[in-house]
């Protein structure tokens, strides 16, 4: 009797985080005729039209192309500044180092809006509104909290012997950070790498501010603003967003472990 | 001529600061700042024969009789509190049920993660296609055939509010959930087993040993969802651009709206510039509950 309350608990809590998604999925594979019709086709005839069409016609291959330029831009960078940032908070002391640390979390907290004008026109005297850098700067920047966060947490769990062995044997500073620190940190590194491309695959407020010019919009902005002529584009709208997310789905269902532990540390460890 | 000892160390620390320092100060500290300085000017993009006056407090004056701000501010405050409630409600849920060991624990696990993993923009989509008026979900689950009581949930404002705060707590509470979880496993099992033994009830152990033992876990699951509440955005964007009649209107929404729609640029700083305020001392808050923990050791 418990067992089958328990096992109902977690059907629900899991369907319901699916099912809504699912639907989603389910209408990208329908005829438009499917998807207006009441009462709802559960079992759709599978055409790929929908696909098609938002490839032909909305250009879904741009906007994934931008979204990987951008985002995997973004993860590269942002990994190898957290690396030497993050060293820097574990291992070795300098001033004010809470204010930095206090300053890096904070930066993570404000709403965009808060620089939003101001980084606006910044990049427009650049001449780097519509480029790829001048999204990938500003994302570089909102990402380093996380990135730093996770990586200084994970350095500090290492045993401090193994810098002093790296010294003994002649080691540099930067030899050891290079060729000792961050290999064993790898695993560390890729949870950072998981969750930043995650932020940054998906960001929407940036992104709708700093690429006005359709061919460099990326694909939250380009699902966002997808417009028939006559009636919303649902099937197409629905495709984009299936291809959109389910990299991320596939993500998460293989490296579950790694994201929760990358979201849980520091918040909760310490 | 040689470094000494320490002027090298000094070194070594400095280069490895200074690239995220760098973005930091001049892609946040610096637009802060500017923030504030076009508050006090009155500018107004493609119109630049204006120049940019500067005109004191006028701009925050005008935003206190800014109706339309007031009500963002309003619906910002009343999403944040409903959307982060049900979230730590829901998000405890989850957690006391997935913290057991079970057969396909991890496939669940990840399962609950898909909502947060989903881009906004998406889920937002996806929501809107639920509530649609004339062949949404919601409405068949509701009156079945009969769609001529079919509601138009995004065009009345009670209900597009609710909307967007179901679509909000959706997409969130697996990882309010997942903090919570994580302050539940740091519970020994010994507690329960010593409960057991002196006869105390489950309802008990919840209230006498669990609720308080996982009261961190909470508290950071809460500032952690206030904050990133207030930050709402793209769900007002994709499912109701902040209608209907203001009633989704939100700060971040409003702020966009005057900037870089109307191109209000002093203007709508002042609302950036209030929008800094709040989350800043939230932030505070913040530090001062649980920060403080996380820099002892660092």
């Amino acid at each position: 009797m418990k067992r089958t309350a328990f096992f109902t608990g977690v059907f629900i809590i899991v369907s319901l985080s699916l099912l809504p998604f699912l639907w989603f999925v389910n209408t990208s594979l329908k005829t438009p005729i499917e998807i207006t019709s009441i009462p709802p086709v559960l079992l759709p005839s599978g055409t790929l039209a929908s696909y098609r069409s938002a490839v032909e016609q909305y250009n879904l291959m741009h906007y994934v192309r931008n979204s990987i330029i951008v985002a995997g831009t973004t993860t590269v960078c942002t990994i190898m500044i957290s690396i030497i940032t993050g060293y820097a908070i574990a291992r070795l002391r300098f001033k004010h180092k809470g204010l930095f640390m206090g300053s890096l979390l904070v930066v993570s907290m404000f709403p965009q809006i808060s620089i939003a004008g101001p980084v606006w026109r910044i990049l427009q005297q650049l001449g780097w509104l519509n480029s790829y850098q001048g999204l990938i700067i500003p994302y570089i920047t909102l990402t380093l909290p996380l990135g730093v966060w996770i990586l200084a947490s994970f350095f500090k769990d290492l045993p401090p012997e193994l810098e002093a062995a790296a010294r003994i044997d002649g080691c540099s500073h930067f030899q050891t950070l290079f060729r000792i620190i961050v290999p064993l940190s790898a695993p560390g590194v890729f949870t950072a790498a998981i969750l930043v491309f995650i932020y940054a695959w998906n960001e929407f407020f940036f992104a709708l501010l700093i690429m006005t010019r359709q061919d460099f919009q990326t694909l939250p902005v380009g699902i966002a603003l997808f417009q028939g002529q006559y009636t919303m584009p649902w099937g197409e709208i629905a495709a984009a967003s299936t291809v959109s997310t389910l990299p991320l789905v596939l993500m998460v269902f293989i490296f579950q472990k790694r994201i929760i532990s990358g979201l849980t540390s520091g918040a909760v460890k310490g | 001529m040689r470094l000494t000892r320490a002027a090298r160390e000094n070194v070594f620390v400095a280069s490895l600061l200074f690239p995220g320092l760098f973005f930091i100060v001049a892609f946040v500290f610096y637009p802060i700042i500017y923030s504030i300085y076009l508050s006090l000017h009155r500018i107004v993009l493609g119109l630049p024969s204006l120049g940019r006056p500067f005109i004191g407090l006028d701009n925050y004056l005008r935003l206190l009789e800014d109706r339309v701000a007031l009500h963002s501010m309003i619906n910002t405050l009343v999403f944040v509190f409903t959307t982060t409630f049900f979230e730590i409600l829901c998000g405890l849920l989850i957690a006391l049920v997935i913290n057991r060991q079970f057969k396909g624990r991890g496939i669940a696990r990840a399962a609950i993660l898909v909502p947060w993993a989903i881009p906004t923009v998406v889920s937002s989509q996806m929501w809107r296609f639920i509530f649609n008026d004339n062949y949404g979900m919601l409405n068949y689950i509701f009156f079945g055939y009969s769609t001529h009581s079919y509601a138009a949930w995004l065009a009345h404002p009670s209900t597009a509010f609710a909307a967007i705060v179901i679509a909000d707590v959706w997409k969130t509470s697996s990882f309010a959930g997942l903090l919570i979880l994580a302050g539940l496993q740091l519970i020994p099992d010994e507690l329960y087993r010593a409960a057991r033994i002196d006869g105390a009830s489950p309802w008990q152990q919840f209230r006498r040993i669990t609720l308080p033992l996982i009261k961190p876990a909470l508290l950071i699951a809460l500032l952690f969802r206030t904050i990133d509440a207030f930050r709402v955005f793209d769900l007002v964007f994709v499912m109701t651009q902040g209608g209907p009649a203001d009633s989704t209107n939100v700060l971040q929404f409003y702020g966009y709206k005057k900037i870089f729609t109307e191109g209000l640029m002093g203007y709508g700083s002042t609302i950036s510039v209030l929008v800094f305020v709040i989350s800043l001392v939230v932030s505070l808050v913040y530090i001062k509950t649980v920060g403080t923990r996380l820099f002892q050791n660092g």
